[in-house]
């Protein structure tokens, strides 16, 4: 017992001793810290910038990316909005605006990335869409991964905030372009006739047919013109629908792509669907419809598109002889 | 000898998968080509290898278990269930209810081997343990169709894991790394073992169930490990490779036409084969298009469909002699 008592006593010796010692080493440590800090200030011109991805995690750009691959189109086009196109070293199949990344190398597709090729373009920066493998992978391979999947208009504005601070790209520069891509928003909202507001739109995505409903990005935009949508946000962003149920909707003006244009004639009953009538069918092309689906810089000219279309439309039912039906003879069945 | 040679395969398998599309041994000394060849190509023709063995096990053990030469590892609805996971799971990312954390948390891959597992489960619940192997195939089949189903609703519901859901049932080795190779080298070898000392079981069964059971063969706890066997086997391959189609059925047969032996060594041989099949597949798959790719079940699926056709034919011909 008395043993454990002095032995007890010289730990207590030694620990103070060390203590004194330590509190000496405190202050010149505390100088070796002061000197980091200033030389790291001195090295690093710019301060890292943490930013949250779609999985919530944490991602730390240290400096402004210099070697970027993107692996989304609409990602490709926000860093090129924000005019950090040159930094851009590889890039997916299907990003092809603006015309000057034509030339860039490509790594595959967004969900079969071609791992190789993407680290043997030592990118300090890798943006791709959420739930691919592919980016798992990258990361794994300690590559920064920043993860951005923009579906609709509140996505959009997320998505290029974030974009901007990864890129060191100063938020009132970001800010400012932002404002300018809303403002076309507005202008093409604003084009938009009294007729041409009040008609409801059927948009087709795909031919299955999978149709575009008000809680998808197209519907938002649609949406935000003041015109009505014959799929409730209801029916979850992409619902594939009953082509009977369309007929029945009576939609006045039909948006679509060019893939869906064969089968659409081929249905029964669409033939004679007032908006399959003359200037009521949009057909998208492929460039077009690439700015209307992207949530991405393009938003404004993808608006523009849609009212156009609506505001031909409507000119169209006026010159037939006034709107034939109004838009709440549809739902209830007597 | 045989084994020799099935090794050689491999390993010629393995040092040509390294090759690719590009010489990179000239730039030993670069950081990035070593990375490339060294955490790129090397796990993933290794992983091909070990998917492509967990693949042929799983389907030699399903062939005696069943008495099935059709039987693949696919048949307890394994593949179904692992494509259900990987479709939740895709559709509840980016969704707004965090709640899902703990299905997302798994993982693409552990929520196909979570996916694999559980239907193995139901398929076991619904024919009441494994006594009756007809009653068990038909709840497999029962099983993967209804699986099957609820991932279309899924899909149809939410169509834009449509496209992320196609890349993984073809199947492909482009995501592995080591240690999705430690976790198949693992079940590999736990696999391989429960097999080897099963084996004789299967040797039994092949006379037929009465004589097996007369031969006072432990055939219920055999089943019961075997079927275990089975589904981790298939499992680990599915959550790693994906729906590689084929080589499970392919290999078994390979093997049982070039040699005639006990289940023990035909199971250790298909597993050698199927490693050996899916890391040429992979390699053939890699340099077809170069510098693109092609995901390796379609190559699998054409290159085992016409094996198998052809077999069928050719033994046609010569007036089925087994």
């Amino acid at each position: 017992m008395a043993e454990r008592l002095t032995s007890g006593r010289r730990f207590v010796c030694k620990t103070s001793a060390w203590i004194s010692a330590f509190a000496e080493m405190k202050t010149f440590g505390f100088l070796v810290v002061l000197a980091c800090f200033f030389l790291s200030a001195i090295l690093q011109p710019a301060h890292a910038v943490t930013v949250l991805d779609d999985r919530q995690q944490k991602v730390q750009i240290a400096q402004a990316p210099q070697r970027i691959v993107s692996l989304l189109p609409s990602l490709t086009e926000t860093v090129c909005a924000l005019k950090q196109c040159d930094k851009l070293v590889g890039l997916d199949r299907y990003s092809n605006w603006p015309e000057s990344v034509k030339s860039v190398p490509r790594v595959g597709g967004g969900l079969d990335p071609n791992i190789e090729s993407i680290v043997a373009l030592k990118p300090d920066l890798v943006l791709a869409a959420g739930s691919t493998r592919g980016a798992d992978r990258l990361q794994a391979l300690g590559l920064n991964v920043l993860r951005l999947e923009p579906r609709n208009h509140a996505d959009a504005q997320r998505v290029w905030r974030t974009v901007a601070q990864a890129l060191h790209v100063p938020s009132a520069d970001s800010d400012r372009v932002w404002q300018r891509i809303q403002a076309g928003v507005q202008t093409a909202v604003q084009s938009l006739s009294t007729a041409a507001r009040q008609q409801r739109v059927y948009f087709e995505v795909g031919p299955a047919p999978y149709g575009a409903s008000e809680s998808s990005f197209m519907g938002e935009t649609l949406t935000r013109m003041g015109v009505g949508n014959i799929l409730p946000a209801s029916m979850g962003p992409f619902p594939q629908v009953n082509p009977e149920w369309v007929v029945q909707a009576r939609p006045d003006v039909i948006m679509a792509g060019d893939s869906s244009r064969a089968s659409m004639l081929q249905r029964p009953g669409w033939g004679r669907l007032r908006a399959m009538q003359g200037q009521r069918l949009c057909v998208f092309k492929q460039d077009e419809s690439d700015m209307l689906v992207r949530a991405g810089p393009r938003m404004a000219e993808g608006a523009q598109l849609m009212a156009d279309c609506l505001n031909r439309a409507a000119a169209n039912g006026d010159a037939a002889g006034g709107p034939a039906v109004g838009p709440t003879a549809s739902g209830a069945p007597r | 000898m045989l084994l020799a040679l099935g090794l050689a395969l491999v390993v010629l398998g393995t040092a040509a998968g390294s090759q690719g599309w590009q010489a990179w041994w000239s730039a030993g000394a670069d950081a990035v080509s070593r990375q490339i060849v060294w955490d790129i190509r090397l796990p993933r023709s290794l992983g091909a290898w070990l998917g492509g063995a967990l693949l042929g096990l799983a389907g030699a053990v399903a062939q005696g278990l069943f008495r099935n030469p059709l039987a693949d590892p696919y048949l307890l609805g394994s593949a179904s269930g692992a494509s259900l996971g990987v479709g939740v799971y895709l559709s509840f990312w980016g969704g707004s209810a965090w709640a899902m954390n703990a299905w997302l948390g798994l993982g693409l891959t552990g929520a196909a081997f979570v996916g694999a597992v559980l239907a193995v489960v139901l398929t076991l619940l619904l024919a009441r343990g494994v006594q009756q192997t007809l009653r068990l195939l038909l709840a497999g089949v029962v099983v993967g169709v209804v699986l099957g189903a609820v991932t279309s609703l899924i899909s149809l519901l939410q169509p834009q894991v449509l496209q992320a859901m196609q890349g993984f049932m073809l199947g492909s080795t482009a995501f592995v790394s080591w240690s999705a190779c430690a976790t198949m080298a693992v079940v590999l070898a736990l696999c391989l073992a429960l097999a080897w000392v099963f084996a004789r079981v299967l040797d039994a069964l092949s006379l037929g169930e009465a004589t097996a059971q007369s031969l006072g063969v432990p055939l219920p706890q055999a089943r019961m490990v075997l079927v275990g066997v089975i589904s981790l086997a298939t499992g680990a391959a599915v959550a790693h490779i994906g729906l590689v189609a084929f080589v499970g059925l392919a290999a078994p047969h390979l093997v049982r036409s070039l040699v005639r032996c006990t289940h023990a060594w035909r199971l250790l041989l298909s597993a050698l084969m199927g490693g050996a099949l899916l890391v040429l597949a992979d390699v053939v798959a890699r340099v077809l298009l170069a510098p693109q790719e092609l995901p390796v079940g379609v190559l699998t699926a054409v290159l085992g469909g016409g094996y198998l056709l052809w077999r069928v034919y050719r033994d046609a011909d010569t007036g089925a002699r087994s």
